[in-house]
């Protein structure tokens, strides 16, 4: 029987989109745990009052004016697609299918 | 005459050289492919070598002097990219499989930059896939060798640029040091190693990781070569809306270089633990007392959150790379899985065959600590925790000019000796996450090697202060020899 953490990784997979095998997971499980387990040091330490950082030296809402410049052609946007029709990435069907 | 490099002749002299009408860039291409044909087989630093784009530069470079047109900073300098860089030549193939053959319809600004300095890209770099990893291991393309000791791994992500410096191929690389991926592989490779401050070089066309994090960084075998790769690729970028608003950098010109005096240099207590190599301890504590020869004084400081830092880095960079890689889903690019299977399903199948385990595992971790429920609890007290690592750097440069330990906590181990266990693997960047979750400047530079492998000083500083980092690595380089030491298998090409 999967293990509780196994079914964590499982679920965690299908929010991420990742068709993990049972292997994998049986695999992937303790290891999280682990990890996790290592990390735990950050619920430990007291962070009241303290404000989030999130990345950059403060820089907010660049903006550039609002002119058309060149960019890629269509061609060139297109020319690493796995698969095109046209001027068109191509996809699975998704209406009418069962996805 | 023909120019050498390969250990003897830096990027500069040669660009200096090729300006005073010596050789020809394409005397200097031959060289450079000459030479990874030689060692390349064995050390594995290139995922592809671009010997025909590099041949047809040479000509358009040679004609370009013949001209008498003006010549640009890395004027025919070889220059090899690690291969998450986008350049119209090659392939940026992130070392995975789900980007094999992965062709960039644009350059990134900092190859742009390179081109329009005049530098010759000769080819792109193995890595972890992603950049995700310590050691090179977790590549599409097989692991990339340690030239001071083949069994041995180059540190990680950016190894193949590393080793591309190290074993004397090209004279300078790029990679991207997210959580220490310049400065690690330059330290367990007996290089230089920067990172400059967050912001300070464009990320535009560095294929994302952490964006919060990423860094492209150089690697060199002088810091008169590093401040030029830092003067050609900084400056403000339009396309990057993190990026600075600051001119390109320009390397400081002391009156004597060679002292420091009044520097005052933090020792951190923390950067020094219990499970610190001995001779890495060793060396570090000597060229510590190098730095205060030249005129430097210690100060023994605290980074009292320093415990945060690996927990941190890894719910923050594995949140951001949940998040950026969420763009594989083989539609725009990539190769595609499941082309039969309904849309969503094709997605998973795509990703499940194309990514490795560590770029798997590190989704997971990311996904799981943005999941509803789970979110407040990690990715949430981990920016927080994050606002605490910055903040005793900055009560550190109060008292500070710089901040100065190890680089890595060990010296090259052995392929496959830490695959096994992500922790220990994720351990190995202890000494340089913070610094990358500051955004502050930080370098590697060779100090001596501890039973036959390099080991690297690691200086931090200031956020924008990129030209004290430089300024003090520079006269710690000029009082020793470290970054001259060769690896053994490039002795005998020396003469």
């Amino acid at each position: 029987m999967a293990s509780s953490d196994e079914e964590l990784v499982r679920r965690t997979a299908e929010l991420a989109r990742l068709s993990i095998t049972p292997a994998e997971a049986a695999h992937l499980a303790p290891q999280f745990a682990r990890i996790l387990e290592h990390f735990k040091t950050l619920s430990d330490v007291d962070l009241e009052g303290v404000e989030p950082t999130t990345g950059a030296f403060g820089l907010r809402d660049v903006l550039r004016a609002d002119e058309p410049r060149a960019s890629l052609t269509q061609d060139e946007a297109l020319a690493n697609a796995p698969e095109r029709i046209e001027d068109f990435y191509s996809v699975p069907k998704t209406i009418g299918g069962d996805a | 005459m023909t120019v050498r490099f390969g250990g003897q002749v830096d990027a500069v002299a040669l660009r200096n050289a090729l300006d005073a009408g010596t050789g020809t860039v394409k005397d200097v291409v031959e060289e450079c492919l000459a030479r990874i044909a030689e060692r390349d087989g064995e050390l594995h630093a290139f995922t592809r070598v671009e010997a025909e784009c590099a041949r047809a530069r040479a000509a358009e470079l040679d004609a370009k002097r013949a001209s008498g047109a003006a010549l640009g900073a890395l004027f025919g300098v070889p220059v090899a990219l690690k291969a998450n860089l986008c350049w119209k030549g090659g392939i940026a193939d992130c070392s995975s499989k789900l980007l094999a053959n992965y062709a960039p319809p644009y350059d990134a600004t900092v190859v742009r930059r390179l081109l329009d300095a005049d530098a010759v890209i000769v080819g792109t770099t193995n890595m972890d896939e992603f950049a995700m990893g310590s050691s090179t291991e977790n590549s599409a393309h097989g692991p990339t060798s340690n030239p001071w000791d083949t069994e041995r791994t180059p540190g990680g992500s950016s190894g193949g640029s590393a080793v591309a410096v190290a074993g004397g191929m090209v004279p300078i690389a790029l990679g991207s040091d997210t959580g220490g991926s310049v400065r690690q592989p330059a330290a367990l490779c007996g290089v230089h190693g920067l990172k400059p401050t967050y912001g300070r070089v464009s990320r535009y066309g560095l294929i994302a990781f952490g964006s919060s994090l990423d860094a492209v960084s150089p690697f060199a075998r002088t810091i008169r070569d590093v401040a030029r790769v830092l003067e050609v690729i900084s400056g403000a970028c339009d396309r990057d809306s993190t990026c600075l608003p600051l001119p390109p950098f320009e390397a400081p010109q002391p009156a004597d270089p060679s002292r420091l005096a009044g520097f005052r240099v933090g020792v951190p207590k923390q950067c020094f633990p219990a499970e610190l190599d001995a001779g890495v301890r060793a060396c570090v504590e000597s060229a510590l007392q190098q730095l205060e020869r030249i005129g430097c004084e210690l100060v023994p400081i605290e980074l009292p959150h320093a415990e945060l830092a690996i927990p941190t880095y890894y719910v923050v960079a594995t949140a951001e790379a949940s998040s950026n890689l969420a763009r594989y889903d083989g539609v725009g690019f990539g190769v595609r899985a499941g082309s039969e299977l309904g849309l969503q399903e094709m997605f998973a199948a795509t990703r499940e065959a194309g990514f490795g385990e560590e770029v798997k595992r590190r989704i997971l971790l990311g996904t799981y600590v943005l999941s509803a429920g789970y979110q407040d609890e990690w990715y949430g007290r981990a920016q927080h925790a994050r606002t605490k690592i910055l903040g005793d750097y900055l009560q550190a440069f109060e008292e500070v000019d710089l901040v100065a330990g190890p680089t890595s906590p060990c010296t090259a181990f052995r392929l496959g000796e830490k695959t096994a266990d992500p922790i220990a693997m994720y351990q190995t960047d202890l000494l340089t996450v913070p610094a990358s979750l500051a955004g502050l400047p930080a370098i590697s530079v060779p100090c001596g090697t501890s039973a036959g492998l390099p080991v690297g000083l690691q200086l931090v500083a200031p956020a924008q202060e990129d030209g004290r980092l430089l300024r003090a690595a520079q006269a710690f380089e000029l009082a020793t020899d470290h970054h001259r030491a060769l690896p053994p298998m490039l002795l005998g090409a020396q003469a």
